[in-house]
C-alpha cells in the first residue's frame, strides 16, 4: 500500500524536503507533478524532515507535487540482456528499447574485503610503446588519463578499451558532449565491441543528480560480471564533471566547502567509485580507466590531486604524447620483471636520458654553447620523441624495446647510459 | 549497563539519536536496522538529551524511531597473544575470517573476535602465588612466534594486589583463567586478555627514556643523513607518485627492529594486498622467519568507511603501545595520516563545528601531537627497555607543505623525510629531497662526516642553479667538479635500487663502509682542466659504485668492483697533473 504525501516544503536546487515518517536513509521516491515525474532519493532523514535529492532537478517541481517511496534504495537490473545497450546516466534505457526489471541489483553495496583481493599481475598490452614500455597497464588497476580539455584523451580512451582484451567492456560517461558519446559509440560498434559492451552516458544536457549516478550503476554492474569471473574493463569520462556534480549537491546541502568549492569529503567519494578495481582470487576482475580533465593543467587542482592519491599512477597526455614524467603505472613493477630481463633498465635509463635531454634544451633555449655531450642528447631526445613517445607507434613491446636500444646505440657509448653492463653487454646492438 | 535511544537524525555516517539515562562520550552504540542488523558506532558529541554518533558502516536503511543499543564501555581493542601475523580492519575485525564467514564483500553488521578463542598458548608462570603485584606487572609468559609474550596483571588495576590463585605451566587458551588476585578482601580472575580504549594512551612503567639508539632501516640516505631513533617519530609527506608508500613497504621490509605494525589508513586496497600476499614469503634475515610473523597489518583502505578510518589509526598506535609493555621494538607505520585527517574533517562538517583552515577541525593539531606523543622508549616496571616508533606519512593537497597536516606533523616529528616531485620525476628514489629534509637524530656515522658530505649536495645544487645561467662554459672547472661529485654522491649513496635484492637492504656495517670509499672520492682533488674529460670520469666511477652496490657484501664481484674503483682512482686523468 503506496503513501502519497502532497505537501513539498521546501525547494533548492535540486533538493526537496518535506515532512514523512518511517523513510529510510537513501531510500528512493518518485516525485510526481504536471511537469512530468521523477526519481529522487533520500540524503537526510530528521527527525520527520526528508530532504530528497530529485534526479531530474527540481525546475517545476510544486510544493503540492505528489511523493512516494518506495522503500528500497537504488537498484539496476542485472541480466545478460545488457550487452549492446545503452542507458542514460540513471539507469533508463536511451536506445529506444525495453526497460529490464529482471533480476535487480543494489547499486553502490559495500566494499571488497581486502583479504579476498589478488595482487594485479597480468600486462594489459595496448601496443602503444609509452604504456607497454614505461607504464604498463596491468588487469585490476585503475588509471586515470589527466588532461586539458582538447587533447586526444577519448581517442586515448577508445583505443585501449579496444585493444586491450576484455570480456565486457562498461562505459560511463558523465557530462559529455552530445558528439563525444556519439563518438564512443561508433568506435565500439566500428570496432566490433558493441556486442560485449554496454553503455551509460550522462551527456552535458541531463540531470546534473544523474551524472552522480552514472558510475555507481556502471561499476555495480562491473562487480557482478567480476564475482562471475569476467574481466571487466570500465572506461569512466568524464570524472572532472563528475566532481563538479558532487560540489553542486553539496553546496546546496551547505556543507562547508574545504577546498575551492569541493566537499571534504571529495577523496573517499572518487575512492568508493575507483576502488572498485579489483582482481579476485577466481579469476575475475574489473579494469578501471578514467579521464580527469584538468581545469587550466593545474594538476594541483582538488580533482587531480586527490585523483592521484588514489589511483595506481596516470597517464598524463600533454600536447598529444603521453608525457613521460607526468605518467606513472604503480603496478608496472608487478609485470614488467617477467616480460624481459632488459624491460626495467630500458624503461629507467631511457627516461633518465630524455630528462637530461630536457634540461640541455631549456640551456639551449638560453642561448649556451652546447657541449658534446650536449649535442647527444638533443639528437637522442629528437630519435625518442619521434620513434617511441609519438601517439603514431603503435608497436608490440619487444619490437618497442628493440627500437629503444637502437636509439641508445645510435647516439651513445653503453657506459653513458647508466644501464648497468651485464644487460648492455646482453642487448647492445650490434653495428 | 546499556540503555537504549532512538534515532531522529540520520545524515551520511552520522546518526543522532534521543536517549533517557546517561550516556558516556566515545562510548560505543549499535544502531539497529529494522531487519535486525547492528551497525556499530561511538558517540562523539552529547548535546541535552541528544547523542551525535559517528557510525562505522554505510548507514542506508536506518531510519528515524530505530533503536539504539548504547553500550557503557568505550571505543576498544582486545589484547593478549595471537595478535601477531593478523590483518584487521579499523575496528579489529580479522578481515581473512570475515571473508571466510560473510564472503567478498564487508556486509555492514558482522563484527568478530580479534583474538582466537581456541588456539592454545604454553603459558609458564613467573610470579607465584603470595607474590604483590601491580597494573602491567609480569604473572607469567607464553610464547608467540619467536617472542617471550608477557602475560601482565590487568592495565586497570588500581594499587597492589596480591596473587591468590596462578595457573601451573601447561597448555591455556586465552579465555581460560591463569590467575586470581587478591586485594582488601575482593577478588577478580584474569586471563590472557586485557581490553584498552583506543583513544586513551597506554603506558604503564617506570620512566620515559631520551631515544639513543637509532633505528635501522637499511636505506642509506635515512640511516646517514636522517636518521630515526628507538622511540622517535618520523614522517614522511610527499605528492601523489612521489614514493610514500613504497617508501614505507621497504622500512616495513628492512628495518631492524622486533614488530612492524602497518596502518593503511585511507589508502588504496592494493597496497595492502600486496603486504598481505607477500609477506608470508618474505624472509626476515635477522631471525629467518618470514615477515608476517613479526608484522600486523590494520587495514581500512579509502572505500570502507570514514568512520573506522578515523579510529584505525588508534587501534593500530593502542597495539603497538601493548607489545611495547610487552617488551618489544615496535615500528608502528601510519599510511596516511592525511586520510586520517580527512575523515576528522569529513565528521567536523557534519557536526557543523566552526571550520579552521582548510576546512579541518580546529583540534587538528592537538590531535596529530597527541598521536605522535604516544611513541617513545620507555624503562618498564621490569627494568627493560621497549619502544614504540611512529612514522606516518603524510599526502599534503597538490604536493604543497604548507597545509594544516603537514604544519601540524612537522612541529611534533623527530624526523622529517620530505619527498619530491623533481626527484621522482628524475626516477632519484628514494625520492627523499636531501636539501629540504631534517633529522633531530644522529645517526650511525659521526655528525660531522655526515654534515661534510651534505655540503657538496648544497654546493652542487648552487652550481647546478648558476650553471642554468651562465652555461658550463662560464663555470669554472673547480666549480663544476664540485657539481660533478655533487651528483655522484647522489647516484651512489643517495640513491638506492629497491629491486635489486643486495641494493634493496644497505646494513650499518656496509654503510660504513661505502660512505668511506665515497668520502675518498669527495676528498680526492681532481687536476682535470677539460670538462668533458671530468664528466667522463664522473660516469665511469658511478657505473664502477653502482656495480659495487649490487654486488653481494664481500663477494668476489664486490671485490672485483672495488679493484676497478681503485684503478679509476689512480688512473692517469685522476691523479695529479694530468
Amino acid at each position: 500500500m503506496r503513501k502519497y504525501y502532497t505537501r513539498i516544503d521546501n525547494i533548492a536546487g535540486n533538493v526537496a524536503t518535506l515532512k514523512a515518517t518511517g523513510v529510510t536513509y537513501e531510500e528512493l521516491a518518485v516525485v510526481e507533478g504536471s511537469w512530468g515525474k521523477s526519481l529522487a532519493q533520500v540524503i537526510r532523514v530528521s527527525d520527520d524532515n526528508v530532504s530528497l535529492q530529485v534526479f531530474a532537478g527540481t525546475r517545476g517541481v510544486s510544493t503540492g507535487d505528489k511523493v512516494s517511496f518506495l522503500g528500497s534504495s537504488m537498484r539496476f537490473s542485472f541480466c545478460d540482456d545488457l550487452f549492446g545497450r545503452i542507458f542514460s546516466g540513471g539507469g533508463e534505457p536511451r536506445d529506444g528499447r525495453s526497460e529490464l526489471t529482471d533480476n535487480l541489483i543494489e547499486v553502490g553495496g559495500p566494499a571488497v574485503n581486502p583479504a579476498v583481493r589478488l595482487m594485479p599481475h597480468r600486462m594489459i598490452p595496448t601496443n602503444i610503446p609509452m604504456i607497454d614500455v614505461f607504464n604498463t597497464l596491468v588487469e585490476g588497476q585503475k588509471l586515470p588519463i589527466f588532461s586539458i580539455p582538447g587533447e586526444p584523451y577519448n581517442e586515448l580512451l577508445a583505443r585501449i578499451a579496444l585493444q586491450a582484451e576484455a570480456d565486457v567492456i562498461i562505459f560511463g560517461g558523465m557530462g559529455l558532449k552530445y558528439d563525444e558519446y556519439l563518438f564512443f559509440k561508433n568506435r565500439l560498434e566500428e570496432g566490433g565491441a558493441m556486442a560485449r559492451s554496454i553503455m551509460f552516458v550522462h551527456t552535458a544536457s541531463d540531470p546534473v543528480v544523474e551524472c552522480l549516478q552514472t558510475p555507481d550503476i556502471a561499476l555495480t554492474v562491473a562487480e557482478q560480471f567480476a564475482v562471475q569471473g569476467k574481466r571487466v574493463l570500465v572506461l569512466l569520462t568524464d570524472m572532472t564533471n563528475f566532481a563538479n556534480a558532487l560540489k553542486e549537491i553539496s553546496i546546496t546541502m551547505e556543507q562547508i566547502p574545504s577546498n575551492r568549492g569541493y566537499p571534504g569529503d571529495l577523496y573517499s567519494q572518487l575512492a568508493s567509485r575507483y576502488e572498485k578495481a579489483v582482481v579476485f582470487e577466481e579469476g575475475g576482475s574489473i579494469t578501471l580507466m578514467a579521464v580527469t580533465t584538468m581545469p587550466g593543467d593545474d594538476v594541483t587542482h582538488p580533482v587531480p590531486d586527490n585523483t592521484g592519491y588514489i589511483t595506481e599512477g596516470q597517464f598524463y597526455l600533454k600536447n598529444g604524447v603521453i608525457d613521460p614524467f607526468g605518467s606513472l603505472s604503480r603496478l608496472k613493477q608487478q609485470v614488467n620483471a617477467k616480460t624481459r630481463d632488459d624491460h626495467r633498465a630500458i624503461m629507467d635509463g631511457c627516461i633518465q636520458l630524455y630528462a637530461k635531454c630536457r634540461e640541455t634544451r631549456e640551456k639551449r633555449a638560453m642561448g649556451f654553447e652546447m657541449s658534446d655531450w650536449d649535442q647527444k642528447l638533443l639528437k637522442y631526445g629528437d630519435s625518442f620523441e619521434k620513434k617511441i613517445m609519438s601517439f603514431s607507434a603503435n608497436v608490440g613491446l619487444f619490437d618497442a624495446l628493440q627500437q629503444c636500444w637502437e636509439i641508445l646505440a645510435e647516439h651513445f657509448e653503453p657506459r653513458e647510459t647508466g644501464i648497468r653492463s651485464s644487460l648492455c653487454d646482453q642487448f647492445w646492438p650490434q653495428k | 549497563m546499556s540503555t537504549t535511544g532512538r534515532i531522529v537524525t540520520v545524515y551520511g555516517n552520522m546518526v543522532t539519536a534521543e536517549f533517557e539515562a546517561s550516556v558516556r562520550q566515545n562510548a560505543v552504540a549499535y544502531c539497529q536496522r529494522s531487519d535486525g542488523v547492528r551497525l556499530m558506532s561511538e558517540i562523539i558529541r552529547v548535546r541535552g538529551k541528544r547523542a551525535d554518533m559517528q557510525v562505522f558502516e554505510l548507514t542506508r536503511g536506518l531510519k528515524v524511531g530505530d533503536a539504539v543499543e548504547i553500550t557503557d564501555e568505550l571505543l576498544s581493542v582486545e589484547l593478549g597473544p595471537g595478535l601477531i601475523g593478523m590483518v584487521y580492519d579499523g575496528l579489529q575485525n580479522p578481515l581473512p575470517e570475515m571473508a571466510e564467514k560473510i564472503g567478498k564483500f564487508l556486509e555492514p553488521g558482522h563484527y568478530l573476535k580479534a583474538l582466537d578463542r581456541k588456539r592454545e598458548w604454553e603459558f609458564t608462570p613467573s610470579a607465584s602465588i603470595g607474590d604483590t603485584v601491580t597494573a602491567a606487572e609480569n604473572l607469567g609468559k607464553v610464547k608467540e612466534n619467536i617472542f617471550d609474550h608477557n602475560i601482565m596483571a590487568p592495565f586497570t588495576l588500581k594499587g597492589e594486589w596480591k596473587v591468590k590463585k596462578l595457573s601451573a605451566a601447561g597448555k591455556y587458551k586465552v579465555e581460560d583463567e591463569i590467575a586470581v588476585l587478591e586485594n582488601d578482601g575482593e577478588t577478580i580472575s584474569v586471563n590472557m586478555i586485557q581490553r584498552w580504549p583506543v583513544r586513551l594512551p597506554l603506558g604503564i612503567y617506570n620512566e620515559r627514556l631520551l631515544p639513543t639508539e637509532p633505528m635501522i632501516t637499511k636505506q642509506r640516505i635515512i640511516d646517514t643523513f636522517f636518521p630515526v631513533m628507538l622511540g622517535g617519530t618520523y614522517c614522511i609527506p610527499g605528492p601523489f607518485g612521489a614514493g610514500k608508500t613504497v617508501l614505507q613497504q621497504i622500512t616495513s621490509r628492512h628495518a631492524e627492529i622486533d614488530l612492524v605494525i602497518v596502518a593503511a589508513c585511507g589508502e588504496r586496497a592494493g597496497e595492502v594486498v600486496e603486504t598481505l600476499r607477500e609477506f608470508p614469503h618474505l624472509k626476515d634475515p635477522r631471525t629467518g622467519k618470514t615477515l608476517i610473523e613479526r608484522t600486523i597489518i590494520i587495514c581500512n583502505t579509502s572505500s570502507m568507511p570514514v568512520a573506522a578510518r578515523e579510529s584505525s589509526v588508534y587501534t593500530a598506535v593502542t597495539l603497538g603501545e601493548y607489545y611495547r609493555q610487552v617488551g618489544l621494538n615496535v615500528l608502528l607505520l601510519a599510511d596516511s595520516t592525511s586520510r586520517w585527517a580527512q575523515a576528522l574533517r569529513e565528521m567536523s562538517g557534519r557536526l557543523e563545528e566552526i571550520p579552521g583552515e582548510e576546512a579541518f577541525p580546529a583540534y587538528l593539531e592537538s590531535s596529530i601531537a597527541r598521536f605522535y606523543e604516544r611513541g617513545g622508549i620507555v624503562e618498564l616496571k621490569d627494568g627493560r627497555r621497549a619502544s614504540l616508533t611512529i612514522g606516518g606519512t603524510v599526502s599534503p593537497a597538490g604536493g604543497n607543505f604548507e597545509e594544516p597536516v603537514t604544519q601540524g606533523t612537522l612541529k611534533v616529528v623527530g624526523s622529517f623525510l620530505g619527498l619530491s616531485y623533481a626527484r621522482s620525476y628524475a626516477r632519484r628514489f628514494p625520492a627523499i629531497d636531501p636539501l629540504e629534509s631534517w633529522s633531530k637524530y644522529t645517526g650511525t656515522i659521526p655528525v660531522e662526516k655526515v654534515a661534510w658530505a651534505h655540503a657538496f649536495l648544497r654546493r652542487g645544487k648552487g652550481i647546478f642553479e648558476m650553471m642554468q645561467v651562465v652555461g658550463e662554459e662560464g663555470t669554472s672547472i673547480d666549480d663544476f667538479t664540485i657539481y660533478l661529485k655533487s651528483e655522484f654522491l647522489d647516484n651512489v649513496y643517495l640513491q638506492q635500487n629497491s629491486f635489486d635484492e643486495v641494493d634493496a637492504a644497505c646494513p650499518t656495517d656496509r654503510q660504513q663502509y661505502l660512505f668511506d670509499m665515497v668520502c675518498n672520492v669527495l676528498k680526492h682533488e681532481f687536476t682535470i682542466t677539460d670538462k668533458s674529460v671530468a664528466r667522463d670520469m664522473f660516469f665511469t666511477l658511478t657505473e664502477q659504485f653502482r656495480n659495487w652496490n649490487y654486488a653481494p657484501w664481500q663477494s668476489d664481484r664486490m671485490k672485483e668492483a672495488e679493484a676497478e674503483i681503485k684503478k679509476t682512482m689512480s688512473s692517469k686523468e685522476a691523479s695529479a697533473n694530468a
